[in-house]
């Protein structure tokens, strides 16, 4: 009998488990979660036979160190970093085989923020609302790893990838951030919203799969008091009362009460995940500011 | 009734009141089942119901822009009834600022009919509407670090039942025993937008 597990040897500062989340439930407050760099998740599924929906992997920084108990195929990418197997160095971004019993090390990360690890067969821990996802909002979801755990491996597919490795896009040195003005950029001053548009933001350390934070000139308000509570989007910038803008992330509240100035295209929000503190920010308008 | 480009996928739609929301809500979540609307979320809110994962914003806009919302239908779901023992810490509190005895303030609560206009800040946290205005408490100027699950409080026209123990600002008046959230039940949770509630007074 094979025993499709994976051990935990070093869980790192942050690994969690990842899929595609599991939007539909926000209107019960259940933030939809999931891989914050969705395409770096989907390719390395896919370099190891995995459907696209197969949970992973997400490390924070400085990877983890994992050990599994059947011979299983892994695909290392996102953020780039070593990787070795039983301490020889092994392929990023591409499928490595790794022995029964053997040791994967996924290093920290050269540049970027967050790596995958796929395995062949996926994570298959009990998934909640049709997800497998850890939400650190709420705390739906298995908890992050920690030493010593032991995550269930589902059975290969038996497909095989069609690739042997696959263009990544390189981590961001400035995140550049199309954004479409509103729902609430009339709750700020034309000279806010002007600054928003034309300086250079910064990534606040304080950044985490909730929200990216930025640090820079505060906007200001033209509208005082309190937003009644209205529903969130995935890539609002939401401008608390400190002045600095926050993406909206996978693990974001459902609803908030602070006005939203922009929305973040979907499509550059995974270059957004990938940006360490410090990385420039830039707001570009893209989009009417309002249709009627 | 305007609505609100939010992005390229979603729409932030506003009304002028509470009611104007639940009927807005009703009335989009009927389409959705009727196939006329599609939508990934629809997340109604104090003013406001967020329509997001839409194809066309621009067109479901045209059509709110000329619509007539019906009123808020009668109840589709059956009432949930919330057993609550009336010992909160912020009992009294609350019974000062309505000008009654802490007796009093628990008949008053559990005398009125409540609705769930609204989920949000964890899963399974309902903003239920239904007492008179009069009885609006303000929030706590600083939350406490830690609110016990089952804790039923008050905040501005709104009553809700913390589902886990968190940080919390709601005045409490009492506590239940009724499981709020549970994803190894179907459904998860106990109360969702529209649900008609009760509180019922058990022992102390």
């Amino acid at each position: 009998m094979t025993d499709r597990a994976l051990v935990v040897v070093r869980a790192g500062a942050l690994t969690t488990v990842q899929d595609r989340g599991r939007p539909g439930h926000a209107h019960l407050g259940v933030p939809r979660s999931g891989a914050l760099d969705g395409p770096a998740a989907a390719l390395m599924n896919r370099l190891v036979g995995n459907p696209p929906d197969a949970a992973l992997l997400e490390t924070t920084l400085d990877g983890c160190d994992l050990r599994p108990r059947s011979a299983v195929t892994v695909a290392v990418g996102g953020a780039p970093c070593p990787v070795s197997v039983n301490g020889r160095p092994a392929a990023w971004g591409a499928p490595v085989h790794v022995p029964a019993g053997a040791l994967l090390s996924v290093g920290a990360a050269v540049s970027g923020v967050r790596a995958y690890v796929a395995v062949s067969g996926g994570v298959t821990v009990e998934p909640v609302l049709g997800s497998r996802s850890t939400d650190l909002l709420s705390g739906l979801g298995p908890p992050p790893l920690a030493a010593g755990a032991v995550l269930p491996l589902g059975r290969p597919g038996g497909v095989h990838a069609r690739v042997d490795a696959a263009p990544q896009p390189s981590p961001p040195a400035e995140l550049v951030l199309r954004v479409t003005p509103g729902p609430r950029d009339d709750w700020f001053t034309a000279t806010a919203l002007r600054t928003f548009a034309t300086h250079t933001y910064r990534v606040s350390p304080a950044s985490n799969r909730i929200g990216l934070r930025t640090e820079g000139p505060a906007l200001e308000r033209a509208v005082e008091g309190e937003l009644p509570s209205e529903g969130m989007v995935l890539g609002a910038v939401q401008v608390p009362p400190d002045g600095s803008p926050v993406i909206f992330l996978a693990d974001h509240p459902t609803t908030g009460g602070y006005p939203v100035i922009a929305v973040v295209r979907p499509a550059d929000l995974p270059a957004a995940a990938q940006a360490v503190p410090g990385t420039p920010v830039r707001f570009v308008l893209s989009g009417s500011r309002r249709t009627p | 009734m305007r609505a609100l480009p939010v992005g390229d996928r979603a729409l932030l739609v506003e009304v002028a009141t509470d009611e104007e929301a639940q009927a807005l809500h009703a009335e989009l979540l009927r389409r959705r089942a009727e196939g006329s609307l599609r939508a990934r979320e629809i997340v109604p809110a104090a003013r406001t119901v967020l329509l997001d994962g839409l194809d066309e914003p621009a067109r479901l806009a045209a059509w709110l822009a000329g619509a007539r919302l019906p009123p808020v239908p009668p109840p589709s779901k059956d009432v949930v009834e919330i057993p609550v023992r009336y010992d909160g810490p912020d009992l009294a509190d609350v019974a000062r600022r309505w000008g009654v005895s802490p007796g009093e303030a628990a008949r008053l609560h559990a005398a009125a009919g409540f609705r769930v206009a609204f989920c949000g800040f964890a899963p399974g946290f309902g903003y239920l509407t239904g007492l008179p205005g009069r009885y609006a408490v303000p929030r706590h100027a600083t939350p406490r670090t830690a609110v016990p699950a089952g804790s039923v409080g008050l905040a501005g026209p709104y009553t809700g039942v913390y589902p886990r123990s968190s940080p919390g600002g709601w005045r409490l008046i009492g506590t239940t025993d009724a499981v709020l959230w549970d994803h190894t039940r179907v459904p998860a949770a106990l109360l969702s937008p529209g649900t008609p509630v009760r509180f019922v007074p058990v022992g102390p």
